[in-house]
Parts: structure tokens; C-alpha cells; sequence
């Protein structure tokens, strides 16, 4: 199974919607898909375009109804055994189809494990332009999507376009954009009926398991507190423990501790790992690349404790201490801890 | 499972060349060429990309056969994709032409495609997930696509069940899939999977008569507007430094002062959390 030989060119006028993958495991909406078409919608009133969440899964027809509450215009739904589980064969060939004929301007999916997969294997497919990871979208004077993210480990934001392709796609990480509230709101469902291609795939799912991994998803912790590079081994990692004890907080970080071991990938915070909204964000050996900082921007109150007056971090915090951690920490854990 | 009788496999590893993860603090971004300002920053393999070529050097082991690197970049890579073949590989396809400069994935995976069509038969190509430095994670997928061969993600096992066949754990966020697979496919595989091994010395002598191939775009028939910014699809059209949106209050003074100033604010906004009811989950 080749990929077609086809190159949608951009016709202005012709592509036209916002498409919004609604991304489901195990029967469940993720609330990605929903933040992702809280998003879409705004987009759409500036563009005076419709919003259609793609619903792709078994036994998953009664979601249409909260996509239609949370924004979209409409659902494409393809309810069918064989899309029970993710398939890249599957999943794109109902996607690739369903685009081909509707042309949807923009095609936006979340930036999970599914997303970023199925994303580069529909824009393959479409011969068009993805953009990864995207913390803003935004669109310019001839309503082209612009998509914004962290550049290349630098300080730096990219703005990037998609100029002759359609549909432009981008995938966006969970907590980056804002569930809409639920309203009553007109929406239609559309079935699909998904063609032999979906059904001839090339790999197979054999299962599923799910691993629960221990203490609480740092997407959900009020309170996070996160070392650096610039914690020292195992008693330094201690001490950053006993604080997030203390506070009852996650414990996170960045790539340099969890390339040596003291954090788990999903404890990596930042564009290349999870994004966070705590109501209180403590970083400690941090020295602010924007390859972490993109993942915490939306933290209630940030606080940052390092040694380097200079450190790109206090541009970014609410509150700075500029001190040796091994100093400061202790004190805090103990003024903390009075009553 | 039994692997004397089976037949040997030809594995391509995707391979590409990145500035030190540990140094990127010194990397700047040129605003006005929208390119990388040439810092002499230390390259190495991108780090998934070692646990890829552990994989390919481990089937090796089981089965027999071959291990190819395919690499695009530009000149400065030459000493990673030596080091490839200190490690074990058998031979190195590098794509180097001034004309593949500016790609995005697909215009990459293009590259790549025509690589690895040029390189000969295969039966597995792996790769790392995502790339140090970019960090897409989108060429394997566009590339298998480009290549016609199915994908499979986030591989964090791999292992052969029939002859040609695999069975793999693709990771999500909260477990894996069960997947399998008839070759040819491609893997993109996650750390999870392997310890890659370091180089040997009678490793490194070795590599120094392994072949190299350094090839152009010409080589490969590929035009100009296949590959590199000319062949992509996206291109970046502005740079610019985000405008801190906090209002940074540094507390000075002593440690003890600068602490008992912090804790009097974050209770004073309700930050932190009633003295005995902590959450819990803190690990």
C-alpha cells in the first residue's frame, strides 16, 4: 500500500473548516481533543468557518453529543470494531478519505502518543505540513494558520506556516489550550462508513495494558515541585523530594535528570514532555530554557530558587531566590513545616 | 525462539547527527536568516537514534545479516556516523548535500526514502522516536509512509515470533499496545527498549575500513524541489524571544529572610495548601 499520488494544492475558498481530532482510549474522550476544539472554536469565528471533531472508535457514538456541547459544528463519527483500537492503517485511511473529500483547511490533533503518530502518517499521506507540538496558534491577514512553538533548545519562539498545503495541521500538547464550557448548542452527527483500506491493515493489535504508574499524574498536581541540572546526585534529589513531600506536591524536572535516572520521562516537564498548570510551580537548578518553560507558562504562581543571578528562569517566576539550594530548601521545608 | 534456521535480515538504522543535548544552552538562533548561527558546539548520535542501532546490532547477534546507518545532515556529522560504525554498523549511507539544508520532516523523510531506496533490499528500518533537536518525532512515520512499509511507534520491546514477523510494545501514555507486524516495517523506538553499548577499541580500529558512502542529491535523483526547504511543506517565517509575563520579585537578603519572605507571600495568595491536609502523591 503505496502512499496516493496526490498533492491537494491550495484553491482559496475550496479547503474550508477546522477539523479536530477527538481523540477516545479505551471509550473514554481524552480531554485533549476537547481543549484542542475549545481552541478550534475561536479560530473559527475569526475564519467564518465550521468546527467538526473527527470521532473514530467502537461503541463511542454517545461522546457526538459532548463534542457538539463543547463546540463543534459537527462529528464525523466512525463507529466500527475495526477502529476499536489505534492502527495507523486504520485510523489515517478513515481520516485521509474523510479530508480528500470535505477539505478541511486545518486538521488539528493532540500531541499524545496516538496523535503523534497519526498526524505525520495523515500529513505523509496528504503531502502536506505539520507542525509539532504547537503552544499557540494564531492566524495572519490572509487567514492562514500560524503555529507557534519553542525553537530548535533555544530561547527562542518560532512562528511557522503551512502556505500551499491543505489542510495545515499541527499537533498540540494536553493543557496548552482551555476546554469551552458546555452549552446547548446546534450540531449534527455524521456517520461514516469506513472502507475495506481501514479494515486491510498491516499491523495488528493484539491488546492493550494498561500500567498504572506510581503517585499521581503531574497534569493533575496542585502544587509541583521541579529540579534541574542543577541538583547535585541522589542527596540533592533527596532534598528536593522532602520538599514536594511537605507541600504534598508532584515531583518534576528537566531532561538532564531524567536522562540520568532521578526522573521518570513523564516527570520531564517541558515542549518535549508534559505541560502543567499547577496552582504553584517551585523550580529549583532550573536555569529557564524555553524548552521547559513552554511546559509550565500557565502555572498560578511560580517560584525559582538558583545560584545564577543571571539564570533566564527569574524572567520568568513570580518570585526568585538567588542562593544555593542546599541551603535555601532546608531552610523552607522548615518554615513551611511550622505550625 | 529458535533462531539458528532462520534467514539473516538486512536492518537500516536512520541516524542523525545533533548538537550535545547538554550543550544547548549555546546555541543561538540567527533572527534575520531564520537559521542555527554556527557555533562550535560537540555533535553526537541523537540519543534514541544509539538505542535504534543497539536494537539493529542486537538482531544482528540473533539472526544474522547486516546493519546499515542512512543519515542526512551536513558535513560536520561525518564523526558521529564513524562512530556508528566503531559501534558495530556495517556501512554508512550519508546524504550530504547543501540542497537538503531548511527541510522539514517530510522533505527529510523524502531524502531518506530515496536513501534507502538507493541503499538496496531491506527488511527492518529503525529509529529513534524523536530526534534530540527538532523533536517532531514525525520523520519515521512520514518516512515508512514515503517507503510504503507499515510503522510502528514508541516501540519500548521488539521481538520475533515467526520468521518475518514482529511483535512489539508500542508505549501510550499509560501502558502499551500489543502490536505485530510482517516485515518489511519500520520502528521507532523509545529508550525503554535497550542499553546501547559503548564503543570498543578493536571497534573503532575496525571502523576505519568500513565504508562511508558520502552521496548528492544528484546520486539519488532527487530534485530540487523534493528536498530541503524548497520540498517542504512548512517553513518558519519568524523568530522572536516570548516577553516574560511575570513580574520576577526577587526576595534577597540572608536565606533565612528570603525564605520567611516567600512562605508570608504564597500564604498570603493562597498558594499553598492547609497546614494538614497534604494531598499526597508526592514520590
Amino acid at each position: 500500500m503505496s502512499a496516493p499520488d496526490l498533492a491537494p494544492e491550495y484553491s482559496p475558498g475550496v479547503w474550508r473548516g477546522l477539523w479536530v481530532l477527538a481523540e477516545q482510549r479505551q471509550g473514554q474522550l481524552l480531554e485533549v481533543g476537547l481543549e484542542i476544539l475549545g481552541e478550534a472554536r475561536k479560530l473559527a469565528g475569526r475564519l467564518n468557518a465550521e468546527v467538526s471533531a473527527l470521532l473514530l472508535g467502537h461503541g463511542v457514538a454517545a461522546h457526538a453529543a459532548e463534542l457538539i456541547a463543547r463546540g463543534a459544528d459537527r462529528v464525523y463519527l466512525a463507529d466500527d470494531p475495526a477502529l476499536e483500537h489505534y492502527n495507523p492503517d486504520a485510523y489515517s485511511s478513515v481520516i485521509v478519505d474523510l479530508a480528500l473529500v470535505h477539505r478541511p483547511q486545518i486538521l488539528l490533533l493532540g500531541a499524545t502518543s496516538v496523535g503523534r503518530d497519526l498526524a505525520p502518517t495523515v500529513a505523509a499521506r496528504l503531502h502536506t505540513g505539520l507542525c509539532a507540538d504547537c503552544t499557540a496558534l494564531d492566524l495572519d491577514e490572509e487567514h492562514r494558520l500560524l503555529q507557534i512553538a519553542p525553537v530548535l533548545g533555544g530561547k527562542e519562539l518560532a512562528i511557522m506556516l503551512c502556505p500551499l498545503r491543505r489542510p495545515q495541521m499541527a499537533t498540540v500538547r494536553p493543557g496548552v489550550f482551555a476546554k469551552r464550557h458546555r452549552e446547548e448548542r446546534p450540531g449534527e452527527v455524521v456517520p461514516v462508513a469506513i472502507g475495506p483500506a481501514a479494515r486491510q491493515t498491516r499491523t495488528a493489535v493484539r491488546g492493550m495494558v494498561t500500567e498504572q504508574l506510581p503517585g499521581r499524574a503531574l497534569e493533575q498536581a496542585e502544587i509541583v515541585v521541579a529540579g534541574g541540572a542543577g541538583i547535585d546526585g541522589v542527596e540533592g534529589w533527596r532534598l528536593i523530594r522532602r520538599l514536594a513531600e511537605v507541600l504534598g506536591a508532584g515531583v518534576g524536572g528537566t531532561r538532564p535528570p531524567m536522562d540520568e535516572g532521578y526522573l521518570r520521562e513523564d516527570q520531564m516537564i517541558g515542549q518535549s514532555g508534559v505541560t502543567i498548570r499547577p496552582k504553584l510551580y517551585i523550580c529549583i537548578g532550573i536555569s529557564g530554557d524555553i524548552q521547559h518553560t513552554v511546559g509550565f507558562q500557565d502555572a498560578g504562581v511560580v517560584v525559582a530558587i538558583n545560584k545564577d543571578p543571571k539564570a533566564s528562569i527569574f524572567k520568568v517566576a513570580d518570585y526568585g531566590i538567588v542562593g544555593d539550594y542546599r541551603e535555601v530548601v532546608p531552610l523552607l521545608i522548615e518554615e513551611l513545616q511550622r505550625p | 525462539m529458535e533462531s539458528t534456521n532462520l534467514r539473516a535480515l538486512d536492518v537500516v538504522v536512520c541516524l542523525k547527527s545533533v548538537p550535545d543535548p547538554r550543550c544547548v544552552g549555546a546555541i543561538t538562533f540567527d533572527a534575520r536568516t531564520l537559521t542555527v548561527k554556527k557555533e562550535a558546539v560537540p555533535r553526537v548520535i541523537s540519543p534514541l537514534d544509539k538505542n535504534a542501532l543497539e536494537e539493529a546490532l542486537r538482531i544482528r547477534e540473533q539472526r544474522g545479516g547486516s546493519v546499515r546507518v542512512a543519515s542526512m545532515g551536513s558535513p560536520g556529522a561525518a564523526g558521529n556516523l564513524r562512530e556508528a560504525l566503531a559501534l558495530g554498523a556495517d556501512e554508512v549511507l550519508f546524504l550530504s548535500d547543501a540542497a537538503c539544508a531548511g527541510a522539514d520532516t517530510l522533505a527529510t523523510a523524502r531524502a531518506l526514502a530515496a536513501l534507502i531506496r538507493h541503499a538496496g533490499r531491506f527488511d527492518l528500518i529503525l529509529c529513534g522516536a524523536r530526534s534530540f533537536y527538532g523533536s517532531t518525532g514525525q520523520v519515521g512515520s512520514q518516512l515508512a509512509e514515503l517507503l510504503g512499509i507499515a510503522h510502528i511507534s514508541h516501540v519500548s520491546h521488539l521481538e520475533f515470533i515467526a520468521e518475518a514477523t514482529v511483535s512489539s510494545k508500542s508505549r501510550r501514555e499509560n501502558g502499551y499496545a500489543l502490536v505485530e507486524g510482517q516485515l518489511p516495517l519500520l520502528a521507532s523506538v523509545v529508550k525503554e527498549i535497550n542499553n546501547p553499548r559503548g564503543m570498543s577499541l578493536p571497534g573503532i580500529v575496525a571502523a576505519r575500513s568500513k565504508p562511508l558512502r558520502s552521496l548528492s542529491c544528484a546520486d539519488l535523483d532527487l530534485a530540487a524541489d523534493e528536498v530541503g526547504l524548497a520540498g517542504s511543506a512548512t517553513r518558519m517565517i519568524r523568530v522572536f524571544a516570548p516577553l516574560a509575563a511575570r513580574q520576577g520579585q526577587m526576595l534577597g537578603g540572608a536565606p533565612q529572610d528570603a525564605v520567611l519572605a516567600l512562605v508570608a507571600e504564597l500564604r498570603r495568595r493562597g498558594a499553598l495548601p492547609m497546614l494538614g491536609t497534604g494531598a499526597g502523591g508526592a514520590r
